[in-house]
């Protein structure tokens, strides 16, 4: 039986030299035969032997995209039993997606989450516990996912894909009510109406599709979230964080007045750092909003540095704080190390009921930033954080839903232009509908048939 | 309680449309079948509308004809106007749709009843079924049919029983402040089935639906109306009727609006209306929505249509299509006189809305049997679905499966890619209604492929397999299939020209110029061309019946089209054919949500596709759950 050919990135996320895309199926090495060529600008891979390594480069049409060695593992010899290829291109997240995106263009579908390790045991190339581990995986991958939805889903992407789907769903119904009910719903005159609605979402599908490559990497890092009381010294230590000589890569003003998101990169890992209001009980209207939305970011974030005040005993402010970040990763940054202690670490550790990495800060005197900046590096490679807020597959998942949408949007447009009838081009709408969907977690169940009697009066 | 006791095959409850089907199956197949209904004269009684099929309605028919019903045989003898609807649209779309005799449609079909062997019609209320204590194959405690009494005393001792009760179990109407304990049509309910049902733990709930007024044809004024006629050439419902015998003179129906004084009328005495003033009950469906609900829900719309359809060729009775209420009937007289045409008319029956009890489907099988109750088989509006073709369609599948569990063969189960039956089935037994279910295309995902005019194509076999349809008959698909796949194979292979004679012949067809030749069924994928059109680039063609050529246009015009849908359904057919063995423990799955467990154990779905549409079961518990299967088959082989 011929299987599909799958591909992902095999290696970690990460600014590592090198990165590793796999491709395994049937159609594996014809997928990376038409994109490689070597010095000679020959394809070759088709008449290689197995288990050998080739240099030469990866073109997109006449792009060249990277420089790469590829090897070549063909089946059963190989990790999952089937043809195998794996292409070694440069390192880094905008590099690694690039050649993922041109393999996913030639021919294979991306990997499901551990569908490499799931496709090996069903072929029998490793044993249960192996097996068992997939589970794990697929579990794990489907948490992490459901849960970057679930943050999505106050975003803005998730708010104009619902957008759209809307207005797919709308004309679906149309077309559905006037097919089931044809002596009360008519088409007449429809197809230009439709024409334009399509129009109008495909252009808003394609921006979509390229703010992907272009917008979101500056969207990458670590979600870290400085909390604090008042005037504990958050906004000192950002400063000390965001210095002259570090590489700021954007600065974005918060959505509100109160948080400021910056994004620092130390020692080669990138953070997304957002300053909140001070946490207080507080009966003021506007602050109220900003505690709550540091509550709200503290929730969301990857990593929580907890600046202390050490010259001002614990209030209770503090231990609000402490009770936000008990199960989270944080990093206590015990500041004003210049004045008198009036704050012991026990009684920190006490007030949160367990130990975190602690640090000695003084803002003002600039101590602490060198300690600060090799734990962090430190826990990055020690997969203690990493950053949930992009994962990457999801979104490449998504840019690949959205595509789907767009083609399939395309189809109808090609259905119109050569004037089937309508029965035929609401399909491929609701192939768009439904890849859209995937974007935002939704099925689609019983969507239209709900819509169709909501908004078009059918019966008898 | 004395009283006689028979022994027989299989008992039918309810002689409507599903309980039909459910006999004449089983007794074709040779059981010994007594079909009970609470009144012989109500035989494939149509309370409500007067027509059979519609959108996609017409395409069950078709099907449960190809698989050996009568429904389609027994209209085509009995209707007074036919349509295919949406002809304007792609085929998968099209449909028929027939206005019936009613008395004739009913009289024709108890004949054919009558004249079955193995069947007998009984005139009682089935009270109770009786049932045994029995273990299944995995050790479970279960319980299995040995009968029913019926109300009178008597027993009836059987191997299977197929329930089709309808809209008679605890029936109520309601027509305004008048309530009355009624089956459909003033008929006698069942009263005493449900608790039996109850005792067996099956979980029933209740329903409604309601029907319009019938009008006296004397009163109503025509010329205000727009006459709809039917087609000009019929086609037959049935494979098996010569077209030539359905070309009758036919009748008319008549089309009318609501307007702003009706819907006036209607907004002034909401409070009077059950529905509104929370007496009734039941769940009603959204689809064919009251005249009330029509006012409230679609407020700004400014007026409804109404069609006024005759009930039959010897009543003056008119049905009222479009105006089903359960208003008092000083209001619904109000109502309807506001309606052109209808100021004077005087109303035979009122409208009336209908309250009864019904099962959850999820309980059964994709067989139709009940998964507790070995030998319960169950169709219809029973199952919580409407409409007399939904009914129809069920209750052959639970007939044919009734008389299938006893023979030892397997059961009849169409997959959502073979039938819209298929989907139907499908959809009452995985997915929760909180509705009467009624069919529709887009309910459909491969409609493409479910077409009107190839359900012999696609279903004959299996009414062959299970023994409802002759060797003859289904040598004839066969024969038409060999056609069709070789005049299309022919097209695709005879390439013409570009000579100046096949230029100008294109060009005489508004078609763009032929720069290299081109092969018939290319220049046939263009729009403005067809298959008749090509004639005369053509001298080679054979003669083909008109069916053939109907689906080698359909198979070459719209290729990519169904190669897609092709493609998806072999995606489909892969998890679809990954069976779930029957003991399995959702429990020894930790990786299984827990919510997804619960559901998978409850509805214990026989196929990883149909776990898969369960609400509640997400892409990843699919994925656990085939490499749980994968291991589970390597460890038992």
């Amino acid at each position: 039986m011929k299987t599909e050919t799958i591909a992902a990135i095999a290696t970690a996320l990460s600014d590592a030299g090198i990165s590793i895309i796999r491709i395994s199926g049937d159609e594996a090495i014809n997928v990376a035969d038409r994109i490689f060529v070597t010095k000679e600008k020959n394809h070759i891979l088709k008449n290689v032997k197995s288990h050998t390594i080739h240099y030469g480069f990866l073109f997109d049409g006449d792009e060249l995209i990277d420089e790469v060695m590829v090897s070549v593992m063909k089946a059963p010899k190989s990790y999952t039993t089937e043809d195998t290829v794996e292409i070694n291109c440069h390192g880094g997240i905008l590099m690694s997606r690039k050649v993922l995106s041109l393999v996913l263009q030639n021919g294979a579908r991306l990997a499901e989450p551990g569908e490499f390790t799931k496709r090996a045991f069903l072929n029998g190339r490793i044993d249960l516990s192996g097996a068992e581990a997939v589970m794990d995986i697929i579990h794990s991958e489907n948490e992490m996912f459901l849960k970057s939805s679930v943050k999505q889903l106050r975003g803005s992407l998730s708010s104009s894909i619902r957008t759209l789907r809307e207005k797919i769903l709308f004309e679906i119904a149309f077309i559905e009510s006037a097919i089931d009910d044809p002596e009360h719903i008519s088409l007449d005159g429809y197809q230009d109406r439709l024409s334009e609605i399509v129009d109008d979402i495909s252009v808003s599908l394609q921006k979509l599709i390229d703010s992907f490559d272009t917008g979101k990497l500056m969207r990458e890092g670590i979600r870290t979230v400085i909390l604090g009381k008042p005037n504990a010294g958050k906004s000192s230590f950002l400063n000390l964080l965001v210095g002259e000589e570090k590489a700021i890569v954007t600065d974005v003003a918060g959505t509100t007045r109160d948080a400021l998101e910056e994004y620092v990169k130390v020692r080669g890992v990138s953070l997304k750092v957002i300053d909140t209001a001070g946490i207080r009980s507080t009966d003021d209207v506007v602050e109220k909003i900003g505690v709550e939305k540091a509550i709200r970011f503290a929730d969301d974030a990857d990593l929580i540095l907890y600046v202390v005040d050490s010259s001002r005993t614990l209030d209770e402010n503090d231990h609000r704080i402490c009770e936000m970040i008990r199960d989270k990763r944080a990093i206590i940054l015990y500041n004003k190390t210049d004045l008198h202690a009036a704050v012991t670490e026990d009684e920190i550790f006490d007030l949160i009921g367990k130990r975190f990495p602690l640090i000695h800060v003084s803002a003002i005197e600039n101590i602490g930033l060198d300690e600060f900046e090799k734990l962090v590096k430190e826990m990055f490679f020690e997969g203690k954080i990493s950053s949930s807020d992009e994962i990457f597959i999801t979104n490449i998942r998504h840019k690949e839903a959205i595509s789907e949408a767009l083609e399939a949007l395309k189809l109808v447009k090609k259905s119109l232009a050569d004037q089937m009838p309508e029965d035929f081009y609401s399909i491929d709408l609701m192939h768009a509908y439904t890849s859209l969907g995937f974007v935002i977690g939704e099925e689609v169940g019983e969507d239209l048939v709900n819509e169709i009697f909501s908004k078009f009066c059918m019966g008898k | 309680m004395p009283g006689f006791h028979e022994f027989i095959d299989v008992c039918v409850v309810g002689a409507g449309h599903a309980g039909c089907e459910a006999a004449l199956a089983c007794a074709r197949l040779g059981l010994e079948t007594v079909i009970f209904t609470v009144s012989v004269d109500s035989i494939a009684l149509m309370p409500c509308n007067p027509n059979v099929g519609g959108s996609s309605k017409g395409h069950l028919v078709r099907e449960l004809d190809a698989l050996g019903g009568e429904m389609g045989k027994n209209i085509d003898k009995t209707f007074i106007q036919s349509k295919m609807l949406n002809v304007s649209k792609g085929p998968a779309v099209h449909s028929l749709r027939a206005q019936a005799d009613k008395a004739e449609y009913s009289r024709s079909m108890r004949r054919v009843l009558e004249s079955q062997d193995h069947l007998t019609i009984k005139q009682a209320e089935v009270c109770e079924l009786l049932t045994e204590d029995v273990i299944d194959d995995l050790g479970n405690p279960i319980k299995k049919i040995t009968g029913v009494r019926i109300l009178t005393g008597g027993i009836y001792s059987c191997k299977a029983v197929v329930l089709c009760t309808g809209t008679y179990l605890n029936a109520r109407c309601l027509c305004g402040e008048a309530i009355t304990y009624t089956g459909p049509n003033g008929l006698m309910p069942a009263t005493h089935l449900t608790d039996s049902l109850k005792s067996l733990g099956v979980s029933v709930r209740r329903f409604k639906t309601g029907t319009p007024a019938r009008m006296d044809k004397r009163s109503l004024d025509f010329s205000k109306m727009e006459e709809q006629f039917g087609d000009k050439r019929v086609v037959p419902f049935s494979f098996s009727t010569n077209p030539d015998d359905v070309q009758i003179d036919q009748v008319s129906c008549w089309l009318t609006y609501t307007n702003e004084k009706t819907h006036e009328i209607i907004r002034d005495n909401l409070d009077r209306s059950p529905i509104y003033a929370g007496i009734i009950e039941g769940t009603g469906p959204r689809y064919c929505p009251s005249i009330e609900d029509k006012v409230v829900k679609f407020a700004d719309k400014e007026r409804h249509q109404v069609f006024i359809e005759p009930e039959g060729l010897y009543t003056n009775e008119m049905y009222v299509g479009g105006m089903s209420s359960s208003l008092p009937e000083d209001v619904q007289l109000a109502m309807y006189r506001t309606v052109p045409g209808l100021e004077n008319c005087k109303i035979v029956r009122n409208a009336y809305a209908i309250e009864y009890d019904c099962i959850d489907p999820q309980q059964l099988f994709p067989s139709l049997e009940f998964k507790k109750i070995k030998g319960l088989f169950s169709g219809g509006q029973l199952n919580g679905s409407s409409g007399y073709e939904e009914a129809a369609a069920q209750g052959l599948v639970a007939g044919i499966n009734a008389a299938m569990s006893i023979l030892h063969k397997d059961p009849l189960i169409m997959d959502r890619s073979e039938s819209y039956i298929g989907v139907l089935i499908d959809d009452l037994v995985t997915k929760e209604n909180f509705e009467p279910y009624r069919m529709m295309t887009s309910r459909a995902e491969y409609r493409l492929l479910l077409r009107q005019d190839n359900a012999d194509l696609r279903l004959r076999k299996y009414g062959f397999e299970v023994g409802l349809v002759s060797k003859e008959e289904f040598d004839k698909v066969c024969e038409k299939e060999n056609a069709i796949k070789a005049e299309v194979s022919r097209l695709k292979s005879v390439r013409v020209g570009a000579s100046k004679s096949v230029q100008d012949f294109v060009e005489s067809h508004g078609s763009t110029v032929l720069k290299t030749g081109f092969t018939l069924s290319e220049l046939m994928c263009r729009p403005e061309l067809d298959y008749h059109k090509l004639a005369p680039l053509d001298p080679e063609r054979p003669s083909l019946p008109s069916d053939v050529i109907e689906q080698v246009e359909i198979e070459i015009k719209y290729e990519g089209y169904i190669e897609r849908q092709r493609r998806q359904v072999e995606q489909f057919k892969k998890t679809e054919k990954k069976k779930i063995p029957d003991d399995i423990d959702y429990d020894d799955i930790p990786s299984l949500r827990l919510e997804a467990r619960q559901k998978l154990t409850r509805f214990r779905p026989i196929s990883v596709g149909q776990a898969s549409r369960i609400s509640g079961v997400s892409p990843a518990d699919i994925s656990v759950l085939l490499v749980y299967l994968e291991h589970y088959q390597k460890t038992r082989s």
